[in-house]
């Protein structure tokens, strides 16, 4: 064991003997995400370096306080990518509330990448965080070193403890090391605008995601929609006369997505209460008040709303999902979707199973855990 | 655990009373327990072990379903959960003293989405059957076992299968939305969303490949994808295994993702070819199946680099398939091969290690010698792309000695498999099978919180015990208590 783990792992014997809270930090560019948590802050940043990186395995495994930028560069100079195109969020201010040394420096850290479990525009056509993650290797809440998952395809040897770190949050652990799929880079990337209703524009995602389509991100906004393609250059070429539409500048086209997977886009920068709504991909229009960004092929839909939580989350549920508090808001219920309480109860007793003294991010997925 | 062990006897003294409290609910048809009655129900694909259940409960309804589960909770009851029994690693093994559920009767397609491109279906639905229903809106669903025609889709999530296309396509994990379940308890669970993701925990991944020891699935919504357009299929042949296994990086290298990448070596092309006629070059020592699908361009294009890579690392052949028929022919060898192997030798037994495939050439090279040592034959099929081994180890049950040869032969080729960097199961499971492999994979804690996690469903350990966890005192009586880089478990802890 390195000197780094051997001091994260005594700091979390020690805080879980005096069930001292921890909030844990990597780049601190989430910070506005989940409930709030406050605690003495134990920073992954110093454990951080790409571990093991070998293409023709298609896995890469990194530390967890390794900034995401660092491992999109490696990847990309071997012509792969991460394929859930992880929203870094570096550019988002740091919440005032949080204490200066600990404010962000814009990087986003791979470890707060799997925790939060956020994933960008490609995820319908590529897959999630949690699709990716081969393995990891964690401290639990009373300082145990674990590893779970490894670094081939595929394993199913024990249960699936590696993607069940992906979106917790850092309540069930301090994530050391990640292993996860890389794929390759596309040939060629070419986007299309088209004018749509929302009505048209949810229909025609969901019938060409029936098609063998090269489509690899979908964005409506105010009858805007923005489709992009990527693949073989034949395939997006074909694509692209079939679908119709103008072709976007190539810059002006990443600027846009990255605006879309980093929340810089000009609909995020209103100091309005945003809610992200997770739909099944068919579902009608949603008819609260408000302005909204579609994505997913209609499976994601931002919402900048003063319609109540209740019923926002009434309108994520008809709507065969869940709604989650994002930015800028207050519910009295929390940021992310209740839970039943027979799944409450089983959250529960995983919390208690990983963090027996609840030391680790407490709260800030669900209240009392 | 061996397939030697003896099997226990049946719990006679309770099996009246569980199968009446099961016959109050239950028609008498969907509650056997005459010997002659549970007799198919005592194995799973995994033949070499075996078991009569005390009693087996059929239910057909998700009502049904909760009520055996109150019941056995209840009386506390052991349940082990069933599918379509095609298993590989014993997961479905019964016990004495216990109820087999078996999910067969649910077999209701209840809605496919052809918009949404979904499918909402019971456990019991076979994984073709899927595809079948939803051929008609060009869709179909991916993850394919080359056991589809048989396997449960319920059973394919509890062990999160694979199939030939998984490399592009993903496991069953990445193919699944939501489950319906229930747990020990009888506790109604939905888990996932019709979306793409749920809030809090990612329970839907920590069920699927859970076995069976984390609650009872009795629906499963699921994506279906387009129809590709096209598939064509390139044949290659190696006069070197090394050299097929560097073709294969460099296929990835070149950024190709194959929609299927497959190997097989000499032995296995020579038992196959004579059932399938596929035309497979029966000197080469080994063959890769390396599969475009998609746009019809994007096919053409990938093909021809395909094909370039291959000549590229010395390939002696390479084949293109000029038509669908001849595309199925390449294929039908490597879906023949456990069946083939079947037929030149009475028993075989199929291992399911994971490798970085930077080490197949060690580990083929590993295979060959410890075949030498323990005098078994052992074809090697390979799911290549993603470094998921299958070599079937030859075998008759009938000669004094070869089980146990075979068994321990398997566990030197699942400890390789760990050494390299790799798992003991890419899709099979650890069932009772691969349990004390476990052991060698695992530290003691990490056993110890795969235990908690199932505590966590499953406070009384009546779901499927005895699979896939070893006790820590397992491992420890047999010495393969696992330690990371010289790191000890509990050190604080008496060793036991
Ligand atoms: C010839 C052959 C080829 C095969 N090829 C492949 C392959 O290519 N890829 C692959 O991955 N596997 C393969 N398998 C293995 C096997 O088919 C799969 O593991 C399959 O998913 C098992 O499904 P089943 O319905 O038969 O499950 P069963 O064998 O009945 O059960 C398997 C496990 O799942 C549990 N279970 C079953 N149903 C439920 C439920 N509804 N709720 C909770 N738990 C449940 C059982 O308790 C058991 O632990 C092959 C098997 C054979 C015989």
């Amino acid at each position: 064991m390195d000197a780094t783990i051997q001091q994260l792992a005594q700091t979390l014997r020690d805080a879980s003997a005096n069930k001292t809270p921890l909030r844990i930090v990597g780049g601190d560019t989430k910070d506005f995400y989940g409930n709030p948590c406050t605690g003495e802050t134990l920073s992954t940043r110093a454990h951080r370096g790409i571990v093991e990186y070998e293409p023709t395995e298609l896995v890469i495994t990194a530390r967890a306080g390794t900034p995401l930028a660092e491992i999109e560069a490696a990847l990309k100079d071997k012509g792969q990518m991460l394929a859930f195109e992880p929203p870094h969020f570096s550019k988002s201010p740091p919440s005032p509330l949080t204490p200066l040394p600990h404010r962000g420096e814009g990087k986003s850290t791979l470890g707060g990448c799997i925790a939060a479990g956020l994933s960008g525009p490609r995820r319908p056509y590529a897959g999630a965080v949690r699709d990716l993650v081969l393995g990891v290797r964690i401290l639990d809440g009373a300082g145990a070193d674990l590893r779970f998952g490894g670094q081939v395809m595929k394993n199913v040897a024990g249960y699936d403890v590696s993607r069940l770190m992906a979106g917790a949050m850092g309540t069930l652990g301090v994530i050391l090391e990640v292993s996860l799929k890389t794929l390759p880079l596309p040939a060629t990337e070419l986007t299309l605008h088209q004018q749509h209703n929302e009505v048209d524009a949810i229909r025609l995602m969901n019938e060409w995601a029936g098609q063998p389509l090269p489509i690899s991100a979908t964005a409506w906004c105010g009858g805007d929609l923005g489709i992009r393609l990527s693949g073989a250059a034949s395939a997006v070429e074909a694509a692209r006369k079939k679908l119709g539409g103008d072709v976007v500048d190539a810059t002006q086209a990443a600027t846009f997505w990255q605006g879309i997977r980093d929340h810089a886009d000009p609909f995020f920068a209103k100091d309005e209460t945003l809610w992200r709504l997770s739909v099944k991909s068919t579902a009608p229009a949603i008819t609260l008040p408000g302005t909204q960004l579609i994505e997913w092929n209609g499976a994601l839909r931002w919402l900048r709303t003063d319609a109540s939580a209740s019923d926002v989350r009434a309108a994520a549920q008809e709507a065969g999902g869940h709604a989650t508090l994002f930015r800028h808001g207050k519910s009295e219920d929390g940021v992310f979707h209740p839970l039943s309480p027979t799944l409450a109860a089983i959250h529960r007793r995983l919390k208690k199973t990983f963090d027996p003294a609840g030391i680790l991010n407490a709260g800030r997925l669900y209240p009392g855990m | 655990m061996s397939a030697l062990d003896k099997p226990a006897p049946v719990n006679v003294a309770r099996q009246h009373d569980v199968a009446t409290a099961l016959r109050a609910f239950l028609p008498a048809a969907s509650v056997l327990f005459s010997a002659e009655d549970v007799k198919p129900y005592e194995c799973d694909g995994l033949s070499a072990f075996r078991q009569m259940p005390m009693v087996v409960a059929l239910p057909a309804t998700e009502p049904e379903v909760q009520r055996v589960l109150q019941t056995c909770h209840r009386m506390q009851v052991p349940v082990v959960p069933r599918g379509a029994g095609t298993g590989l690693s014993g997961g479905a093994l019964p016990l004495g003293d216990g109820v087999l559920l078996s999910l067969a009767k649910l077999m209701r397609i209840i809605e496919i989405d052809p918009l949404a491109r979904t499918a909402r279906v019971q456990p019991g639905v076979r994984n073709l059957a899927i595809s079948e229903a939803a051929a008609v809106h060009g869709l179909y669903y991916a993850p394919d076992p080359s056991s589809q025609i048989a396997c449960s889709i319920g059973g394919n999530v509890a062990e999160n299968s694979g199939g030939m296309h998984c490399l592009k396509y993903g496991l069953t994990v990445h193919n699944v939305l939501k489950l319906r379940a229930y747990t020990v308890e009888g506790e109604f669970i939905e888990i996932g969303s019709d979306s793409l993701d749920a809030a809090g925990y990612d329970l839907l991944a920590l069920l699927t490949g859970s076995e069976g020891l984390l609650a009872v699935i009795t629906e499963v919504t699921v994506k279906l994808l387009p129809k590709p357009q096209r598939a064509q299929c390139v044949l290659a042949a190696f006069d070197d295994v090394e050299k097929a296994g560097q073709a294969v990086a460099n296929i990835i290298a070149a950024g190709i993702i194959p929609a299927g990448l497959e190997m097989m070596d000499k032995i296995t092309t020579g038992a196959v070819e004579p059932f399938v006629n596929a035309g497979y070059p029966l000197d080469a020592e080994a063959i890769l199946l390396c599969e475009s699908d998609g746009a019809d361009e994007e096919v053409a294009d990938e093909i021809e680099r395909m094909k370039a890579v291959m000549h590229g690392s010395g390939a002696v052949e390479v084949r293109v398939s000029q038509s669908e028929a001849e595309r199925v022919r390449f294929w039908a060898g490597r879906k023949a091969a456990f069946p083939a192997a079947g037929r030149v030798s009475p028993d075989y037994y199929c291992m399911d290690g994971t490798i970085p495939k930077r080490a197949l050439p060690r580990v083929l090279k590993a295979i060959a010698d410890l075949s030498l040592e323990y005098k078994l034959r052992c074809m090697n099929v390979f799911h290549a792309g993603d470094g998921n081994l299958h070599p079937l180890i030859l075998y008759d049950a009938n000669q004094p000695g070869e089980l146990e040869r075979t068994e321990e032969m398997g566990a030197k080729i699942l400890k390789l498999s760990i050494d390299v960097g790799g798992t003991i199961t890419g899709e099979h499971g650890v069932g009772v099978e691969k349990i004390d492999s476990m052991c060698d994979q695992f530290a003691a804690p990490e056993l110890a919180m795969f235990h908690a996690v199932k505590r966590a469903f499953d406070d009384t350990g009546l779901l499927n015990p005895g699979k896939a966890v070893p006790t820590l005192h397992r491992c420890a009586e047999m010495g393969r208590m696992h330690v990371h880089a010289g790191q000890v478990a509990f050190p604080e802890l008496p060793r036991f």
